[in-house]
């Protein structure tokens, strides 16, 4: 019975590693439901931040806050990118990075300079080894990322910004359109884009406590901050779901590679039988 | 009776909807307890209290870790801080982030070209499609 024993310990070991593929699809598709909740609560609040900004700007035509102002020369662009802290979903991290590359050589074609905030362990390890200027960074933020693990990043992109080294932010995730969808995205954050649907009549003002400018400042600052953490939830869920399809298709590949050990073993097995019987047989009729 | 409608919200989650008779909420420049039909009015909060009475009279309160107050002649909006907030705890926090970042490029051992990198996802693109289509043909 050569060779059998070797086969059976294969098939086990694939089984086990089927265990585990099947556990870790199973784990991202309820985490799947639990990132979309987050992401459908997130929504209102950046909704009702657009409202106030066009409000804001449209009754003070006069105040033109910094992150609205279009800058016509850029030198120097920053890019927020978000990506996964774990590995294990396909090409989603591979693709996002594809993309954000071709970007950047774009723009050192152009002699513009780039800076980069990297969210997610793999964009951190991504960009370590590349010559680009690493300027922020977090990780590890976990299922239920917060606002406030955002903070620092975000501020050193808006304080870039402010103080007028950097004309232009974008950022850079995976947009979540469905299960089996993920599409790496590029956003402009800084100025922001101005909007077609604000309403354009307007005979109110509203009352400011203190004075426009600073209530105008806090809005934009949070509202940048809202679209950085709804791309991070974004990119959660895209996350999961890259995940359970890789994984999926990983349980499919040890089924299929088990059928077949299975077929081989059953093979090898009836051979050595068939070859017992004839030597028995052979021996037999030596007699 | 008069009522307006009432939205707390944070970037995190929807905290109340409701029709409310009165919002009372704790603003940079004072209390302040808004009424229906109140004039359009912007203000910063501070920490503290956001209570709502109900339409049956009942009140119910929300910390408010600061935040935006907006009010509408027939909506009133509370848009939340989900933490503490201020220009050192903000400032210490993008300290935080750069020195991150610094440390990672410490962590640098060999430095790559754009190109080289580009070239190398490009060829890690390239296996993953010849794996994908290797999977189709095999199902037939």
């Amino acid at each position: 019975m050569a060779g059998t024993k070797e086969i059976r310990t294969k098939i086990k070991s694939v089984q086990n590693t089927r265990k585990v593929t099947r556990a870790l699809e199973m784990v991202s598709a309820s985490k799947i439901r639990r990132a979309q909740e987050k992401m459908k609560q997130s929504r209102p609040y950046a909704r009702l931040m657009r409202q106030v900004i066009g409000h804001v700007a449209k009754a003070n035509a006069d105040y033109v806050h910094p992150f609205m102002a279009a800058r016509d020369t850029v030198k120097r662009v920053g890019y927020v990118v978000v990506s996964t802290d774990r590995g294990l979903c396909g090409g989603l991290n591979t693709n996002l990075f594809r993309r954000i590359l071709a970007e950047i050589r774009e723009h050192q074609k152009n002699g513009v300079e780039v800076d980069i905030v990297a969210i997610g362990q793999k964009a951190s390890v991504f960009f370590r080894r590349l010559k680009v200027n690493l300027v922020g960074s977090v990780t590890h933020m976990g299922e239920k990322p917060e606002v406030a693990q955002l903070i620092g990043v975000i501020k050193v992109m808006l304080d870039g910004f402010t103080e007028g080294k950097l004309d232009r932010v974008f950022l850079v995730y995976n947009d979540f359109i469905n299960t089996m969808t993920q599409k790496a995205r590029t956003d402009q954050l800084l100025p922001l884009p101005e909007s077609e649907s604000l309403e354009t009549s307007h005979d109110w003002d509203y009352l400011y406590e203190p004075d426009a400018p600073t209530v105008l400042d806090q809005v934009m600052v949070r509202y940048v901050e809202s679209l950085v953490y709804q791309a991070v939830l974004e990119n959660l869920a895209s996350e999961h779901a890259a995940r359970m399809v890789a994984m999926k298709s990983a349980s499919d590949n040890a089924t299929k590679l088990i059928g077949t050990l299975q077929l081989v073993y059953n093979k090898a097995r009836q051979a050595a039988i068939t070859q017992e019987i004839s030597e028995i047989v052979g021996g037999a009729a030596a007699v | 009776m008069s009522t307006i409608r009432c939205d707390i919200v944070s970037a995190e989650s929807e905290i109340f909807q409701g029709t409310v008779k009165m919002v009372v909420a704790s603003g940079e420049m004072g209390e302040l307890g808004i009424a229906p039909r109140h004039a359009p009015l912007i203000t910063r909060l501070k920490p503290g209290q956001v209570r709502v009475t109900l339409e049956n009279g009942d009140e119910q309160s929300f910390y408010v870790s600061g935040g935006i107050l907006e009010v509408q002649p027939q909506v009133v909006t509370v848009l939340a801080d989900t933490a503490i907030r201020a220009k050192d705890l903000d400032e210490a926090a993008a300290g935080k982030a750069k020195e991150d970042a610094e440390k990672i490029i410490a962590n640098r051992t060999d430095v790559m070209e754009i190109a080289e990198a580009q070239a190398q996802l490009a060829q890690a693109a390239a296996q993953l499609a010849a794996l994908e289509q290797l999977r189709k043909t095999l199902k037939h």
